[in-house]
């Protein structure tokens, strides 16, 4: 025992078992970024790289794919291209090597705002549902509560797509086909059950002493609700926000299924980008990059509201 | 401040009754303690005042109106919860002004009241901070804090000290008292320790399994207890319990018990069963060769200015809060002589307190 350098605590883990576990988890970290950093490498091709075999590693980055993505062109000849004169901007100028002219932008705006309304709008609803539902199974005698509390979370032991033609029939008799509206509903219904789950756990974790506290100085429930429990929730109203809109953001089935003009979001959009000859490969790996930006850029947001819980140590337990 | 005035409260969850038909009144400026074991309906009764549970039945009166049905936001009340309750997501400061704030005060008076309460509580330099790095000590406070800035009518601690540490309970309870004899404001404090009740309390409830059994002056409940429960819950080393045999009538002074006769105070009323307990702290039982009853010596501990002995005897083994002057040690045969004014006999069925003199004496103070 006296040539041992460091005393450890039972359970704790040997220098040697963490360098292990920390080896581990950066190989798989790599492993699953490889997809990823393949996306983004691929965006930044020209057409012939992006298909060259065997694949470049190594290739001169273009813009051309987010060009691509957000214009539509058309194929001139020679001769019509120099009558134009002077090129009117860079992402002119590089589509006129390929013997094209702009014609105007793409759609993917469009479907990239829609998906934004759609994703956010279905999130805020489901979140919103979810932490009023959480909130009476938590502090309320409700009949029936085990039931309920099970019939909610049945609807998530299908795949959604299981109902989908008959849903797709609904949605057409109820004129939400192609609607951001009804896109809004779906994900919201599908979503609504996992917040009740997720945010009923966040909920009991509170102590009710809180509330009792804050209605004894005058608050009523309502208020005590807002201005005490509320507060409280952020770090599970926040994860739970974030799988919600994951779930929304990249749901491709029913969105291809039940849109296909107005409310069509990015998803069934941005593979079906073609190019001259097939699929427009940069372009469609520039649409997932900027695809997956929203969701990069909120985890990044809230992930310290993910990691911690704010209620340490104000209650002695 | 207000007076509190009870009658009939009862609470019951379906089958189970957890306060049972309680009535007592509450003066204005008292400490009143209500103690129990864990389960016995004190802390009902006291959310019941609070506000925070609808009484089953029963009358609550807050200053000489109903507030039976009035939720607790409108009882102007404080409440200090065992666990503090401090909202974890502000600082001391917003903790401490919370209640004032929801009374949409004004900022300066606001900061002034901060100001004079956090000073009283020694806690001004812990204002700006939030509540998660502080001691259990310093969180104790400014729950306190947030109470008293209220100048509420009344009140209510669940067991406030219940969290600390024993060393700092001791301090707190004195600060507290200290605290309640400057604003004089009517306290409601809940606790299932009885030498907190005991050092604190002008009066004392207390309460067993949804019944309130005493209500008196601490003294008044260490004396002359109304039930063998209060006897034996109230007092360190606790009371001896001496079954005595046989029934007695009005005028008796005395209980036969195994192994002799036990003096007692003239009782003013037949027994009314065939069994009898008689209830005897260690402070009132001598050690004496003449004693009454005899014992061999189990164990001594020694306790400075006296010694506490126990004593085996043919009924059973009792404990004697002896004087120093005659050490005795274990394997001795003693005598016990016993104070025959300060013991209490109870029913041995109801284990009521039978009346005798020792309450009359009382009534007479």
């Amino acid at each position: 025992m006296v040539d041992k350098p460091v005393m450890l605590k039972v359970g704790e883990a040997t220098p040697r078992a963490r360098t292990m576990a920390a080896a581990l988890v950066i190989l798989y970290a790599l492993i699953t970024m490889v997809p990823l950093v393949w996306i983004v490498a691929t965006s930044f091709k020209s057409p012939g790289d992006s298909i060259s075999y065997p694949p470049k590693v190594i290739y001169d980055p273009t813009l051309e794919g987010y060009v691509n993505l957000f214009t539509t062109r058309s194929r001139q000849t020679a001769e019509y291209i120099d009558g134009l004169g002077e090129p009117t901007s860079w992402a002119d100028e590089l589509v006129r090597k390929r013997n094209m002219v702009i014609t105007g932008p793409s759609r993917f705006i469009g479907r990239f705002t829609n998906s934004l309304i759609i994703g956010f709008g279905s999130t805020f609803l489901a979140v919103f549902l979810g932490t009023l539902a959480a909130y009476g199974f938590s502090r309320f005698k409700v009949p029936f509560k085990d039931d309920l509390l099970f019939f909610i979370l049945s609807t998530r032991m299908m795949p959604p797509i299981a109902v989908a033609i008959p849903i797709f029939l609904m949605y057409r008799k109820l004129g939400l086909s192609d609607t951001a509206l009804g896109m809004i509903l779906l994900y919201t219904a599908v979503n609504v059950s996992l917040a009740v789950w997720l945010l009923k756990g966040f909920v009991d974790e509170i102590p009710l002493e809180y509330e009792e506290s804050a209605r004894v100085d005058g608050y009523s429930r309502l208020q005590s609700f807002w201005k005490i429990v509320l507060p409280q929730m952020r770090s599970g109203i926040a994860a739970t926000s974030i799988f919600c809109l994951i779930f929304a953001w990249n749901e491709y089935a029913f969105a291809l299924l039940l849109t296909s003009g107005e409310a069509q979001t990015a998803p069934p959009f941005i593979p079906s980008i073609i190019g001259e000859g097939g699929l427009d490969w940069p372009a469609v790996a520039a649409g997932t990059t900027i695809f997956m930006l929203p969701i990069v850029f909120f985890t990044v947001l809230l992930r310290n509201q993910l990691l911690r819980g704010i209620t340490f140590g104000a209650v002695r337990k | 401040m207000a007076e509190i005035k009870i009658q009939n409260l009862r609470k019951t969850y379906g089958e189970f009754t957890a306060v049972e038909g309680s009535s007592f009144t509450i003066n204005d400026g008292e400490f009143f303690v209500m103690l129990g074991p864990s389960g016995c309906g004190k802390t009902t009764t006291l959310r019941m005042i609070a506000g925070l549970e609808v009484p089953t039945d029963g009358l609550i009166h807050l200053a000489g109106q109903d507030v039976t049905y009035n939720p607790g936001s409108q009882r102007d009340i404080a409440f200090v919860f065992q666990m503090f309750a401090l909202y974890p997501h502000m600082t001391v400061e917003k903790n401490i002004s919370f209640p004032l704030r929801v009374q949409g005060l004004s900022r300066k008076v606001i900061r002034q009241k901060v100001d004079e309460v956090s000073t009283m509580l020694q806690i001004k330099h812990l204002l700006k901070s939030g509540v998660g790095g502080l001691s259990s000590g310093d969180r104790q406070r400014v729950a306190l804090g947030r109470a008293l800035i209220r100048e509420a009518k009344a009140f209510l601690m669940d067991e406030p000290l219940g969290a600390l540490d024993a060393e700092f309970r001791d301090l707190m309870c004195e600060e507290l008292r200290l605290l309640h004899n400057r604003v004089k404001a009517t306290t409601v404090y809940v606790t299932h320790d009885q030498i907190e009740a005991m050092s604190m309390a002008d009066r004392i409830c207390i309460m067993d399994q949804a019944n309130v059994l005493q209500i008196g002056s601490p003294e008044e409940v260490y004396q002359r207890p109304a039930t063998k429960f209060v006897a034996g819950f109230v007092g360190s080393p606790s009371m001896n319990f001496i079954e005595g045999q046989g029934g007695f009538t009005k005028g008796t002074a005395q209980v036969s018990v195994k192994g002799g006769v036990i003096p007692v105070p003239v009782m003013h009323e037949d027994s009314s069963s065939q069994t009898s307990i008689v209830g005897a702290r260690p402070e009132h039982i001598a050690l004496s060769d003449t004693g009454s009853i005899r014992g061999e010596v189990f164990g001594v501990e020694y306790m400075g200015a006296r010694q506490l002995v126990t004593v085996d005897t043919p009924s059973g083994r009792l404990r004697a809060r002896a004087d120093n002057q005659h050490r005795v040690n274990t394997g001795d045969i003693v005598g016990l002589d016993f104070d025959p004014s300060s013991l209490v006999v109870f029913d041995g069925v109801s284990e009521r307190a039978i009346d005798s003199d020792l309450f009359r004496s009382a009534s007479n103070v």
